[in-house]
């Protein structure tokens, strides 16, 4: 389980990324770490590169996007605080754990996927695929989630 | 491909509405053609199941259709594996039968009550036309062709390779499954072709369905990680793969687990770690992508991509440590002897000694797929021209499929639906180019024309004023004639490959095995019915829970048609109670009966063939069960001692002690002689003469010999009166004297009492 959750972290942390390089992640946090700026200097370090990040993520993103990240980061801090919680109490009902985790999982894959096919910037590669039509997917990919999760945890 | 469809009949939209229809009595008549060239045994014999495993298949679903859906998933079935049950609801795959109860619903609900036998007989025709129908939607998705889709739905509609799996009376999980792997693919190239959630969903869907039907669904569960794992590393990464993949594999891999017998198994077993590796990989590939796009700087881009990297060895060096230590299961048997090929034969032998589990050899493919077979490199070469996302799926589909069926006959199965698509797309590229009747004008330099009279004169005249060599050559066959042959060598190319199927199919795959047909002299046909015969003796003259001990091929069998409780089947789950009945087959009776009296056994069952020259009897699968027997006792049965010094398998008279005292070859053999005149025995299977004096029988009786004696069935004797052992009871009363003993007394024993 240990890629699979490392990915979904990593993945997670794609609005407020503070750090890039290893993977053991804090839970990323949907407010910015703020670090006042020494100087803009030509070679920035990882932190100014961060904050370029962040505040170039802040500008360009519409406000439709941004409420999705929030729920993205949701889910990740739910789906980790479940996998912290089967790691200390043990995972005795297991499908209980892997039906709460993969609804976690898959919602935010789902989540995710709606972000791509509703960015404007990747409207070449959905020609076929409008906003809205996106959104009855994401209904329909969720439908079908909840109903076998709810079948699995018994 | 042809990029450029081309058209010649049919233009304009009146020429479209043609078209359709045109396409849709094409494809009802491939339905047709697919389901009648699958009626054979049906016509010829009768409506009933074939071969062992439909027979528990059909059972169960008789166990569906009485008693509700509630009580078949969790049924438990005392009639099978004697002592022990069989907890049936977690232990198969439950779509099968649940698509022929819902059938059977249906049509009671429209008022046409059909026997669930016909159903059950008739499931495998009815949903060839299906997979027909899917292979064509699968093809337009590859290729722009207009005949593309066509004629993979006719190859796959009549290729004996898909027909031997599902004629008439075959109610296999393969009848459906194969349907279900071509749609859940044709989903699939959907959802990666348009990046849709919803197509990924509908797949995923399809996928859980397929997983409720066949073992073999792992090919998917692999194949299409696979066909994501290659485009990441062609750097065909897009949105809309993360899209279709990631929906697919979470809603995917939520379906499965719904299965009972599939139950944790995606995340604890090496064959679906492919699946979740590759998901935890476009995980970060997609992460790293959306972060590129926010950075300027180059070197920043790098350090992304060494970071994807280092995760990715990180956690398959995480997948091989957690193998190791035992969390996620290894490779199970029949999967892992795909990869070691030499490894069922010395370790597992149940997994060898099935038929279907050879290798397979050339003229397998020529016989199963004629034409196609040749034609699928070219399609599959037509593919790498044309790269687009589908046609990797193609070519990773081929290569993969073409191993596994070398590996295993049984295989074959997979392999072809993409020979099929394969040879469709090569086919209708060589139509597509010779079927045009324009031709393109030969071109004419400019400075000899000048008023566009393009009459005989001026060509002439042009062609003489240029000079020879500086004449553009016009690359290409254009001569109606050359066209006409090409196209004709191609037409009869189908018409033959159409006759071979049909041949194939009436001569090779058409026969019940329950029962089998000869011919007699006068060319009328014999059929020898041993088999029904005794199972039904069994139905009617034993106890309703009378114990049956034979091989386990005939479990499912016994089980469906004598309806009477086994102690071994098909679904080998438990191969120390199979080496049980194997120890019993081939030890001696003082040691055999013990174990047939613990485990309650009323009836004993073999299958001999020596009288009529049916090889497939007990006989000669007696070595397998020597060899499942030494895997448990090596110490109490030994396979070097059936064979004689000379290292020969022999029942005639030089067989060795081993093999004559063994209960296997007692009742193959007893009462044998009294067929023949004196010295004359035969057994038409070995060929050999057999000895003079037939075996003797002390613990066992006989009870039922067919007509054909191809099925015998003794009964096992209950314990002697007086408590003496069976060998002196019988001995005595056969009145042999005993031997005068010279008032010699033996050594005395305590009587502890």
């Amino acid at each position: 389980m240990a890629p699979k959750k490392n990915a979904a972290a990593a993945a997670a942390i794609a609005p407020p990324t503070t750090q890039t390089t290893t993977t053991t992640t804090t839970i990323p946090s949907s407010t910015p770490i703020k670090i006042p700026s020494k100087s803009s200097s030509q070679n920035q370090s990882p932190q100014q590169v961060a904050i370029g990040i962040w505040k170039t993520y802040l500008d360009k993103t519409p406000q439709r996007t941004k409420l999705i990240d929030v729920f993205m980061s949701f889910l990740v801090v739910v789906g980790v605080l479940q996998f912290v919680y089967c790691i200390l109490a043990g995972n005795y009902p297991f499908n209980a754990f892997l039906s709460g985790f993969s609804a976690t999982v898959g919602q935010f894959v789902l989540t995710a996927s709606l972000r791509i096919q509703t960015n404007e910037e990747n409207k070449a590669e959905f020609n076929s695929v409008s906003p809205e039509r996106a959104f009855a997917d994401y209904v329909f990919g969720s439908l079908i989630l909840h109903f076998f999760c709810v079948n699995f945890i018994n | 491909m042809v990029a450029k469809t081309q058209e010649p009949f049919f233009q304009g939209s009146t020429g479209k509405n043609s078209r359709g229809v045109l396409r849709i009595v094409i494809l009802c008549l491939i339905a047709g053609a697919a389901i009648a060239s699958r009626l054979f045994s049906v016509i010829r014999f009768e409506s009933i199941i074939h071969e062992f495993d439909p027979w528990f298949n059909f059972r169960a679903t008789k166990y569906l259709v009485s008693n509700g859906f509630y009580d078949f998933w969790d049924w438990f079935d005392d009639r099978t594996w004697h002592p022990l049950g069989r907890v049936t609801g977690g232990t198969l795959y439950p779509g099968l039968m649940v698509t022929s109860g819902v059938i059977y619903h249906a049509l009671r609900a429209l008022t046409i009550p059909v026997d669930i036998r016909n159903i059950c007989v008739l499931l495998a025709p009815g949903f060839s036309g299906l997979t027909a129908f899917a292979t064509y939607l699968f093809t337009n998705e590859m290729s722009t062709s207009p005949s593309a889709g066509l004629l993979a739905a006719i190859f796959m509609g009549i290729a004996p390779g898909y027909i031997s799996r599902s004629v008439a009376g075959s109610y296999d999980n393969e009848a459906i499954a194969i349907f279900l792997l071509v749609f859940t693919f044709y989903l699939w190239i959907k959802a990666i072709k348009l990046g849709s959630a919803f197509w990924g969903a509908l797949c995923a869907l399809f996928y859980g369905y397929m997983v409720s039907a066949w073992g073999g669904y792992v090919f998917i569960t692999n194949l299409i990680p696979l066909h994501v794992f290659v485009l990441v590393c062609m750097g065909r990464f897009s949105p809309r793969v993360y899209v279709s993949y990631c929906t697919w594999y979470a809603l995917g891999t939520l379906a499965s687990m719904q299965i009972p017998f599939v139950g944790f198994l995606p995340i604890r077993s090496s064959e679906h770690m492919s699946a979740l590796g590759v998901f935890g990989l476009l995980q970060l590939v997609g992460f790293v992508e959306f972060v590129r796009s926010g950075v300027p700087s180059k070197q920043f881009a790098t350090l992304l991509r060494g970071f994807v990297l280092v995760v990715f060895v990180i956690s398959f060096g995480g997948l091989v440590l957690l193998t190791v230590s035992g969390v996620i299961a290894p490779w199970t048997g029949r999967f892992y002897s795909l990869w070691d090929t030499g490894y069922a034969k010395i370790h597992i032998p149940i997994i060898a000694s099935v038929s279907e589990h050879q290798p397979t050899a050339w003229p397998a493919y020529f016989f199963d797929l004629n034409l196609l077979i040749w034609l699928f490199p070219a399609g599959v070469y037509l593919c790498f021209l044309k790269l687009a996302d589908e046609q990797v799926f193609v070519v990773v589909y081929a290569i993969l499929a073409s191993y596994f069926s070398g590996v295993m006959v049984r295989l074959m199965l997979t392999l072809t639906p993409i020979v099929c698509v394969a040879a469709a797309l090569a086919l209708s590229n060589i139509l597509d180019t010779y079927l045009t009747f324009k031709s393109p004008d030969e071109p004419i330099s400019a400075a000899t024309v000048t008023d566009g009279a393009s009459n005989g004169a001026t060509k002439k005249a042009a062609k003489q004023e240029e000079l020879r060599s500086m004449r553009q050559p016009l690359v290409g066959i254009y001569a109606s004639f050359s066209k006409i042959s090409v196209v004709g060598a191609m037409t009869t190319y189908l018409l033959i490959f159409v006759l071979h199927c049909t041949w194939v199919t009436s001569n090779a795959y058409s026969s019940p095995s329950v029962v089998l047909a000869s011919r007699m002299p006068d060319g009328s046909q014999h059929i020898i019915d041993d088999y029904r015969e005794a199972y039904q003796w069994l139905r009617q003259n034993t106890k309703e829970d009378a114990k049956i001990m034979s091989w386990w091929d005939y479990g499912y069998q016994i089980g469906g048609m004598a309806d009477r409780p086994t102690l071994v089947d098909n679904n080998t789950w438990n191969n120390t109670h199979i080496a049980t009945v194997g120890k019993a087959m081939s030890s001696r009776e003082e040691v055999s009966y013990p174990i047939m009296r613990q485990h309650e056994v009323d009836y004993v069952l073999v299958v001999f063939g020596g009288l009529l020259g049916y090889s497939g009897d007990d006989i000669n699968k007696f070595l397998w069960m020597v060899r499942i027997a030494e895997g448990i006792w090596p110490d109490e049965v030994k396979e070097r001692d059936f064979f004689t010094e000379r290292g020969e398998y022999r029942v005639d008279d030089g067989a060795t002690q081993t093999m004559k005292d063994s209960l296997m070859y007692k009742m193959s053999y007893y009462n044998y002689n009294s067929l023949f005149p004196p010295g004359q025995a035969q057994d038409r299977v070995r060929g050999v003469k057999m000895p003079e004096v037939g075996p003797v029988l002390n613990t066992v009786e006989e009870a039922f010999t067919s007509e054909n004696w191809i099925i015998r069935i003794y009964k096992v004797k209950d314990l002697d009166n007086v408590g003496r052992d069976h060998a002196s009871a019988a001995s005595f009363d056969r009145g042999n004297k005993k031997k005068k003993a010279m008032k010699k007394r033996g050594p005395k024993v305590l009587r502890v009492e």
